[in-house]
């Protein structure tokens, strides 16, 4: 079985197909979805691999129904996702934030088109980045990651049930159109070099004093699922250790912090991006996704005219880097964020810069990746202008 | 195992599957769902499941709650997404009993679309509905059970909408068992329980149940004995009607009764069906197929 879950080899597949199978090798063995363009692919590779290794493929009646199924497979013990693009991602934002309040592993992958509303179903845009951060009510902290090639489709994929597994949440792929619909190659390695995570399960026997919702020294609570006997309880209200509902500021109070600090004191493990060229630069590119390829080839032009120009691309997107930012916006001239949408993820940058840099966007508001032409135009501009 | 505190001598005879330590409840005097809590507990205890393979999964509301009270694997989640939660929970653990219990709004207005789906697929749930014709949680509030004409905040001169008939409704879904009784109906309730919780299939039991807090008081019933007496005045008993027929009408009858029983193939086993490439021929091409060999064949003779 394991052998028909992880297709070792070399692939020449588009990202979507590659995010079901790092889904696959991942020990994903539930899908709920609904067909949206550009995530249909994901759904229907699925539907068609999942029964050959022992999975269920379900399509829900909606992205509301898909979202609360793949939580309750995961309580149900299974590693499960959904895939689905802006429109649905709108309609999952509720049971995204059961997920989080319960402490659900599960992944959620938005292939995003542009928008608002039903926007261009066929085309690319990045405009989810800030509805990933927050568009569940409520405060809370979320893990997404972005991937800008297919390849990365399946590594990020895998990562993802990595860190949903690991720390308890649903945790987002962020990828876009473009990304999901390009066809690359896409290497598989065998079984036994993907590195897997499962959930920690109760050491304690059921019986009176376990407390399902206690987290360990790491801020992580183990996992008991149905049928294990603990005769948990779990609900959407604020609980308390016990998952007992709690209607108190105190109560409250102890819960966001449960859910906060499991992220924040753990941000070794969750962060993760990829600098070049830094050590002469005096600006810098940050980019994500798609549009992190539009920047490499903004900066290998600029490199060739001889600008001191370097490149960060961002792999976890939330939580942002913090740090890293902020101690490199303390070295550099500027700060250039190209991204499909009018100006979400450089929020963040301002935020961090606080005016110890300059920060600069490369905008664009949707159906067209960024060329690198433009990105090349802005560095130039930058480093005239600093000069 | 329950959580509850095995050395303290029980005060309840229902207290081994109560999360005592949660008690008291949040339900009012005079309110229903007790009772039917009382009769799901006793129906849970009577099927002879292992009680590590039950889980009681409900939506938002007063009868949401009832997750909350009982010592099992329990998941209060959010409004309407009962039925689609437990659809993965059970998909995901095939062996374990999935029991459903929540509120008319919840399950049949903001869930109505999962509740129509996952009995057309017959997936293989327990959907136990409290109807109280009002919400409850929220001071009272026009429900898709809400009687023509009756009061509630949001209906202030008498409700404009006509109320679904959730029984009809669920047997032109498809469900496989079908049975409605009220809060008075105890022993009968809980008879339909079991035979809901032993169905394969989706099962669907609906119980008339007394809200004098929130909706009684607005409509001349303030009294829950009122109410509980106007159920067994008014109900009557009707075994294998056409749940089309089975009509909630105050001013008349209310019809309860065990409405449908029947067999239809769950939502796992067609899929190990199709997965297995033994669907059936559903276009009726290989009887075509047949049919024009045979004629070919005699025309050669």
């Amino acid at each position: 079985m394991a052998s028909k879950a992880v297709l070792t080899g070399t692939h020449f597949m588009n990202g979507d197909d590659a995010c079901c199978e790092g889904a696959l090798a991942a020990g994903c063995r539930f899908f709920a979805g609904y067909p949206i363009t550009p995530a249909t692919e994901v759904a229907e590779r699925m539907a068609k691999r999942l029964p050959d290794v022992g999975g269920i493929f379900i399509q829900m009646e909606d992205e509301i129904a898909s979202m609360a199924a793949i939580l309750g497979a995961s309580w149900g013990g299974a590693k499960s996702m959904t895939s689905t693009s802006g429109p649905g991602f709108s309609l999952m934002m509720e049971n995204i934030g059961l997920g989080l309040c319960t402490e659900t592993p599960c992944v959620i992958a938005n292939v995003q088109r542009a928008g608002p509303s039903t926007g261009l179903p066929t085309l690319v845009a990045q405009g989810d980045m800030m509805q990933a951060r927050w568009g569940s009510h409520g405060h809370y902290e979320i893990i997404a990651l972005a991937p800008s090639s297919p390849q990365e489709m399946f590594d990020f994929t895998v990562r993802a049930f990595n860190l949903a597994e690991r720390f308890r949440l649903p945790v987002l792929i962020m990828a876009d159109e473009v990304v999901g619909h390009m066809n690359e190659r896409v290497v598989i390695p065998p079984a036994e070099e993907i590195k897997l995570i499962e959930r920690k399960k109760p050491s304690q026997p059921p019986g009176p004093g376990y407390l399902p919702f206690h987290p360990e020294a790491d801020g992580v609570a183990p996992m008991a699922t149905f049928g294990m006997g603990y005769h948990m309880h779990v609900t959407g209200l604020t609980h308390d250790e016990r998952g007992y509902p709690a209607m108190d500021a105190g109560s409250q109070a102890q819960m966001m912090e449960r859910l906060m600090g499991k992220i924040s004191r753990n941000r070794a493990e969750i962060d993760a991006w990829r600098a070049f060229g830094l050590e002469d630069a005096s600006v810098v590119v940050v980019a994500y996704g798609i549009s992190a390829r539009s920047a490499r080839g903004a900066v290998a032009l600029a490199r060739q005219e001889g600008l001191p120009v370097g490149l960060v691309k961002l792999d976890t997107v939330w939580p942002f880097p913090e740090e890293f930012i902020r101690g490199l916006a303390g070295q550099v001239k500027a700060l250039i964020m190209p991204e499909i949408n009018l100006g979400q993820m450089v929020l963040e940058l301002e935020r961090l810069a606080a005016g110890r840099c300059q920060v600069e966007l490369v905008p664009h508001p949707g159906g067209a990746i960024i060329s690198p032409t433009a990105v090349l135009e802005c560095i130039r501009q930058t480093l005239k202008e600093a000069s | 195992m329950s959580q509850t505190d095995m050395a303290a001598p029980p005060c309840h005879p229902q207290d081994d599957l109560l999360r005592t330590d949660r008690i008291p409840h949040i339900w009012c005097s005079g309110c229903g769902i007790g009772i039917v809590f009382n009769s799901l507990i006793t129906a849970i205890k009577k099927s002879g499941l292992n009680q590590d393979e039950v889980a009681v999964v409900s939506g938002i509301g007063c009868t949401g709650r009832m997750a909350g009270y009982i010592a099992l694997d329990s998941f209060h989640t959010t409004h309407g997404r009962a039925i689609p939660f437990a659809t993965g929970l059970k998909l995901a653990r095939p062996q374990g009993q999935v029991i459903v219990a929540s509120g008319d709004g919840d399950l049949l207005a903001i869930g109505g679309n999962h509740f129509i789906h996952a009995a057309r697929r017959n997936l293989d749930l327990t959907v136990i509905c409290v109807n109280n014709f009002n919400y409850g949680m929220t001071g009272g509030q026009l429900a898709p059970s809400t009687p023509f004409g009756a009061k509630t905040t949001t209906t202030p001169l008498g409700s404009p909408d006509e109320p679904f008939n959730f029984c009809a409704l669920a047997a032109a879904c498809g469900a496989v068992y079908v049975a409605r009784w009220t809060a008075l109906h105890i022993r009968r309730l809980t008879t339909s329980l079991v035979e809901a919780i032993h169905k394969k299939g989706f099962s669907f039991v609906e119980i008339l149940a007394p809200c004098p807090t929130a909706f009684g008081r607005r409509n001349q019933i303030r009294k829950p004995v009122e109410l509980l007496r106007m159920y067994h005045d008014r109900s009557v008993v009707k075994n294998g009607l056409d749940p089309n027929l089975a009509v909630i009408d105050f001013a008349g009858n209310l019809v309860v009764g065990k409405f449908v029983d029947r067999t239809r193939t769950t939502f796992l086993d067609n899929y190990g069906l199709v997965n297995r490439r033994e669907a059936p021929d559903w276009l009726g091409l290989e009887h075509e197929r047949l049919r024009e060999e045979k004629a070919r064949a005699g025309a050669g003779q």
